[in-house]
């Protein structure tokens, strides 16, 4: 385990708050200490923080309550109405970049549900509705099932679930008066087959980046596509998206391949003598216009571009690459929530980030709309079509009511430059263009809605 | 068109009509005392110039470079000053009219976007990044005060009477209400997602605000600062999305009508002030944001951001009857009699 510490070096403001234990933290847990550290160095107060250390050796629960103090002398005079959310997250193999330009991201996610319970509160404050984030972290080894029941049965109803699809199926079933909004799985299985009405799902399917991508490469007229595809289970399915894509869009998949190298070191001298060699060997494909990579764990995509036989681009997973969120997006005001996270959390937002900041977000707005916060009620709020849900892509964001998934345009990135923002024009829809990115009702697989 | 090409063709196009100007100066007052005799500033986003338009040929008479990226503008009180919020400069550039150069700034707090100037002399801005809303003494050229306000403060509205300052904050999805004389929040008003601009009635009675994604403009009632109406828009052959509330204007010549720029959705919604109806909507440019009167409030002009140009609405007839190209992505707009 990395990432030890003492918990009051972490927090050392809490030493009057609590005298605890000495324990160790995961390091997910130090990141978030460190950026606890950091809104406390910003000078915003933190009334009320608690730490408990009670679920085993290895989960450990936080308890950040912002009530920031700004307005404080107009507090309306309701009652104050308290939204308990717990995150509920496992750790996880965090994704080295290829790239050494790239760090790693430990804290995946975390500060985007900060960020986000940061900026409700402040509509909160008006109301006197108190956000409360609790964080649960559970290591490779601990019982989802067992964890998840105890959460449950210590009154915890919305939960903002930083899971893969493996977990999200263990639990989605098992307690109907739960809300459980998703933020890590991108699995298409979950909108379909394995869909559950006690989950939304925040960040877009495999389906929706992939037909966001075809949108665009049929736009360019890009029709030939090869596809590389990665030793991942992830690749597959990021694969099989891709594959439906090229034939809902019309481009012609015209040759496959597998990139089955392990890894090796991303760090080594001379390294780009023999990528030289071997990428144009490995890419000589029939005529194509662009190569297509599904490399979830950055392992490859980056080496093929600029490498490959004939000079073509290189789109998936790396080079254009179709996201729900990017470093590059700073369209319909989208520069202030990159700056505000960036002050907060030290990195640029991810796309895990962006979706945990979205849950608090839809979470909020439905407090904020109904005054209550029960999962039930939160849920038909963002189920109808009353949600307007502002997410700086330029037009209100909704969950589709077949499957609970959100609906959202998907950006279509460089590295450096945002590209283009999918669904593109002249792909029409009956209800809303942005259900032509994804399974739309009639192909849904989902009967649970 | 080449860079090169495009930069000779403004060089060359702003040489001649300073000429033109300089000429209808010489002739006198009577020239710019003829009714229809005014004169638009636009600021373009992208290009970071501002564009001069004629009120009576419809024609832009000259571009004047400024910094970066030029967003929302006002006149100063005697008229003789433009003050632009240059965003990515994060500061007030004062811009001279009679000769077209900017003379000095003004500190602003970081990334201001829009703000008002009130009668003596104190300019409101919103800091979209910083969650302020800074006052600046123009004449002292000093920043007098910073108001804490919610996320992503955009608008700002002076009432008739100069007393009260209407805010907007995006994220936070409030309008608050400051008392200009003690600088200090003394209500708010939760009203539909990431509002835009706020506007007062004439009579101070009402503030008009929109909410870009909400989709709706809010009219509070300025005495018990809750929302009266909530007025929704709707085009046929339109997404409710593409429908998004954001430049307001409302007429002060007692025909009772309110503007509403619509964004993405490339229209003016014409609403009426009593019955809160919107009784037309106009065809303009697409991302359609910011709206300006002709002195007479005979004619509305407006920004229209993707389609680079200005419409010029007839008021009476309820006809767009021109679109004036400018710079790339016009943004702000204002009219100096």
């Amino acid at each position: 385990m990395k990432g030890q510490g003492r918990l009051t070096d972490l927090l050392p403001w809490l030493s009057g708050v609590r005298e605890g234990p000495v324990c160790n933290l995961v390091s997910a847990n130090q990141n978030y200490g460190n950026y606890i550290a950091r809104l406390s160095a910003a000078g915003l107060p933190l009334p009320v923080l608690m730490i408990s250390l009670g679920l085993g050796s290895f989960t450990k629960r936080v308890v950040l309550i912002i009530a920031l103090m700004l307005f404080s002398n107009i507090v309306s005079a309701q009652q104050q109405l308290d939204i308990p959310i717990t995150w509920l997250g496992r750790v996880e193999n965090t994704v080295i970049p290829l790239s050494l330009l790239d760090a790693p991201i430990e804290d995946n996610g975390i500060p985007g549900s900060v960020l986000g319970l940061q900026d409700s509160q402040t509509t909160g404050n008006f109301l006197n509705h108190k956000y409360q984030l609790e964080q649960v972290i559970l290591d490779t080894e601990d019982d989802i099932v067992q964890r998840f029941t105890a959460l449950v049965d210590g009154g915890a109803r919305l939960f903002i679930a930083d899971l893969d699809a493996d977990d999200l199926n263990r639990i989605k079933g098992l307690v109907p008066e739960v809300l459980i909004m998703s933020v890590r799985a991108m699995d298409d299985s979950l909108r379909n087959r394995d869909c559950s009405t006690t989950v939304l799902h925040l960040p877009p399917s495999r389906a929706m980046v992939a037909d966001a991508l075809a949108q665009y490469l049929a736009w360019k007229r890009w029709r030939k596509v090869v596809l590389v595809t990665g030793r991942h289970l992830q690749d597959k399915l990021y694969a099989d998206a891709l594959r439906r894509a090229i034939d809902r869009f019309g481009l012609k998949l015209v040759e496959e391949k597998d990139w089955t190298a392990e890894p090796g070191a991303r760090r080594t001298d001379s390294g780009h003598h023999s990528l030289q060699q071997e990428v144009p060997v490995f890419t000589q494909f029939k005529e194509h216009d662009v190569v297509v990579v599904a490399d979830e764990y950055d392992e490859f995509g980056e080496y093929l571009m600029h490498r490959t036989t004939l000079p073509r681009p290189v789109a998936g997973t790396q080079g254009l690459t179709p996201t729900a969120w990017h470093r590059t997006q700073e369209q319909w005001g989208a520069t202030q929530i990159q700056r505000r996270f960036i002050k907060l959390a030290g990195r640029v937002m991810s796309e895990r980030d962006y979706a945990a900041w979205l849950a608090m977000r839809a979470i909020s707005d439905a407090v904020t709309n109904t005054n209550r916060a029960d999962p039930a009620s939160v849920k038909a709020f963002l189920l109808s079509d009353k949600l307007k849900l502002a997410g700086f892509k330029g037009v209100p964001l909704s969950f589709r009511s077949w499957n609970g998934q959100l609906r959202q345009p998907i950006l279509i990135t460089g590295s450096r430059m945002l590209v283009s923002v999918s669904p593109q024009k002249g792909f029409l829809h009956e209800v809303s263009e942005l259900d032509t990115l994804g399974f739309d009702e009639p192909e849904s697989g989902c009967t649970d809605f | 068109m080449s860079k090169v090409n495009q930069y000779l063709t403004t060089v060359v196009r702003t040489t001649v009509c300073r000429c033109a100007v300089a000429v209808v100066f010489a002739m006198g007052a009577s020239v710019s005392q003829t009714a229809g005799a005014y004169t638009l500033y636009v600021s373009n986003e992208k290009d970071n110039t501002i564009s001069v338009i004629d009120g009576e040929s419809l024609e832009v008479t000259d571009t004047i470079q400024v910094g970066q990226r030029p967003r929302g503008i006002v006149l100063s009180e005697d008229e003789d000053f433009l003050y632009m919020c240059t965003s990515d400069d994060d500061h007030i550039e004062v811009l001279d009219l009679q000769t077209g150069k900017v003379v000095h700034t003004l500190p602003s707090g970081p990334d201001p976007e829009l703000m008002a100037l009130d009668a003596r002399g104190r300019l409101y801005i919103a800091n979209e990044d910083d969650n302020m809303v800074t006052v600046v003494d123009v004449d002292k050229r000093q920043k007098l005060e910073e108001i804490p306000v919610g996320i992503e403060p955009e608008g700002i509205g002076l009432s008739p009477d100069g007393k009260w300052l209407a805010s907007t904050s995006e994220t936070t999805n409030m309008t608050h209400f400051i008392n200009t004389e003690t600088l200090k929040i003394e209500a708010n008003v939760l009203v539909d997602s990431r509002p835009r601009v706020a506007q007062f009635t004439p009579d101070g009675k009402e503030v008009w605000v929109s909410s870009e994604i909400g989709g709706t403009v809010s009219v509070i009632d300025t005495e018990t600062y809750t929302i009266k109406h909530k007025i929704e828009f709707e085009v046929r052959g339109l997404r409710k999305e593409s429908i998004q509330p954001v430049g307001v204007k409302i007429a002060t010549d007692g025909s009772d009508k309110v503007y509403v720029a619509l964004g993405p959705s490339a229209r003016v919604a014409v609403i009426n002030a009593k019955t809160f109806e919107v009784e037309k909507y106009l065809l303009v440019g697409p991302r359609v944001w910011n709206l300006e009167f002709s002195p007479d409030q005979q004619r509305l002009f407006t920004t229209n951001g993707v389609s680079g140009d200005v419409s010029v609405i007839d008021l009476k007839k309820r006809r767009v009857i021109k679109s004036i190209k400018v710079g790339r992505l016009p943004w702000g707009i204002v009219v100096r009699p």
